[in-house]
């Protein structure tokens, strides 16, 4: 199975996996060894090599969330080693490559562990509650009518390029994984500071974190302590100068909002 | 009424309480230790016992005394309320966890490190506070009650010493994160001053629990058990003054 490189070393693995029928069901770790793996292999396609041995014995093979495999979608959540997405810096975990581990290596393989995330099976999550979310308020309500001109409302650059960076977000729930509270809040903070930078989002920057925050709660995601692991994690960047932007919204809007629900 | 109970139960809510708190517990850590360290003037305690008989007698210091009262207790009911909160929130731990990788060992510690202060609180308010506002102590020289005697007697056990330190290097990782956190979850960050709030924090914490730290082991180490400098210390002091000259 090795690649196309005739340098690279094909490795033998040990894979420490998480097993779980269902989503009621009790869970274990379970032993796999995977042989002649290619360092060039994304830690996804290592993960097929392993499910194409399972479906030749006979066996289940391992759930896994994927889509993309380009690092946009935010599908893959898989907690490597004790780290979300793995030891890599800035990686989802399709972009993760297997020459970041060495041969003879044994690699633990988790689900995001979180109440808000419930496990379906193996290592597939279930994380619509970043659907319901985003639904509470991570949006700009638009009138139908005709196309606003492009330029219409002047958005100066630094503003529009902080307000990009807290758009990068791909919501693939490691900032929940590596938080020792399972806290949403830098996934919250990143669409509510988005959008409180634009003007777009001006008009209803007030409910929108009033609804989100009071969603992400229902959810029983846990509190942020500014212990930083989230943003040490997220694979695009997003820093935690948003969870801030978040509570002064959210300060803001409880002092000075109408809403007295 | 009902938006001020939500505002105060939601996750954030809790948080700005617990920060506010924070912060207004550090400033009285600044006045307890700026008065304390009338304990190393050599006058047999005449200073620090007059110091402590106005803090214990004026009108004003105790009114605001209730208002330290209340920010321990938010402080800590906060604290506990966060925890179980964030407890419930993962149920199932990871089989592999590095979190050392990715954050600072007192910022995940923060209630372990507080559970410590508090015992340390409540031995210490019963040792000192207890004692000086409800108990008799005898009076010293200037008719105040000689609670310097009380601290130099305490300070020579060193069981409560070893506590004292104990506590005063928990404090010092507590206040290591809990300060410029607290700057964090009031939304005050940005750019240009995150990065010199977050030091000052860091001298704070050594500043603090360093200067606490330094009373027990000063009159365990260096001197007798009227707290006089010990012979073995009293002439090399007595050099370094003249050298200072």
């Amino acid at each position: 199975m090795a690649g196309s490189n005739p340098n690279a070393k094909p490795m033998n693995l040990t894979l420490n996996v998480w097993r779980q029928p269902s989503r009621t069901a009790q869970g274990n770790m379970v032993k796999y060894q995977v042989k002649d793996i290619s360092p060039e292999m994304s830690f996804l396609e290592m993960l097929d090599v392993l499910n194409e041995d399972l479906l030749h014995k006979g066996d289940d093979p391992v759930a896994f969330d994927h889509d993309c495999r380009e690092g946009i979608c935010g599908s893959c959540d898989l907690f490597i080693n004790g780290r979300s997405h793995g030891p890599e810096k800035g990686t989802t975990t399709c972009q993760l490559h297997m020459r970041k581990f060495s041969d003879g290596d044994t690699i633990t393989i988790e689900p995001w562990r979180a109440n808000s995330f419930p496990i379906n099976k193996d290592l597939s999550v279930d994380r619509s509650a970043f659907d319901r979310i985003i639904q509470a308020g991570g949006y700009v309500s638009v009138n139908t009518g005709g196309a606003p001109d492009g330029n219409e409302i002047p958005i100066p650059k630094d503003i529009a390029d902080r307000a990009f960076e807290a758009a990068t977000c791909i919501g693939c729930g490691a900032c929940v994984a590596a938080c020792k509270n399972a806290s949403a809040m830098l996934f919250v903070s990143a669409k509510v500071s988005q959008l409180a930078l634009l003007p777009q989002g001006d008009v209803e920057r007030k409910t929108r974190v009033e609804n989100m925050v009071a969603q992400m709660d229902k959810e029983g995601f846990g509190a942020c302590s500014n212990i930083g692991s989230c943003a040490a994690e997220c694979p695009v960047g997003i820093s935690l100068e948003n969870i801030a932007i978040l509570n002064r919204e959210f300060l803001s809007a409880k002092a000075t909002s109408n809403n007295l629900a | 009424m009902s938006w001020i109970s939500k505002t105060f139960s939601s996750s954030i809510g809790r948080k700005i309480v617990m920060s506010l708190t924070g912060l207004f517990l550090c400033t009285f850590l600044v006045v307890h230790l700026v008065g304390n360290l009338q304990l190393f003037k050599h006058d047999d305690g005449a200073a620090f016992n007059t110091y402590s008989h106005f803090m214990g007698t004026n009108p004003v210091i105790r009114t605001i005394e209730w208002g330290l009262v209340l920010g321990f207790g938010f402080h800590i009911y906060e604290a506990l309320m966060l925890t179980r909160r964030n407890q419930t929130a993962r149920p199932q731990r990871y089989v592999a966890n590095h979190s050392e990788q990715n954050s600072e060992w007192t910022s995940r510690n923060m209630g372990i490190l507080g559970s410590i202060i508090l015992v340390f609180l409540i031995v210490h308010l019963y040792n000192f506070f207890w004692r000086a506002r409800f108990g008799t102590l005898d009076p010293d020289i200037n008719q105040n009650d000689d609670l310097y005697t009380l601290v130099v007697s305490s300070f020579k056990q060193w069981w409560y010493v070893l506590l004292y330190v104990a506590a005063q290097a928990s404090l010092g990782y507590h206040l290591w994160h809990g300060f410029g956190s607290g700057f964090q979850t009031l939304g005050l960050n940005h750019r240009k001053y995150t990065p010199l709030i977050k030091a000052v924090g860091y001298g704070f914490a050594v500043v603090v629990s360093a200067g606490f730290a330094a009373m027990p082991l000063y009159f365990f180490l260096f001197t007798d058990a009227q707290g006089h400098l010990s012979s073995t210390v009293a002439p090399l002091v007595h050099s370094l003054t003249l050298a200072l000259k």
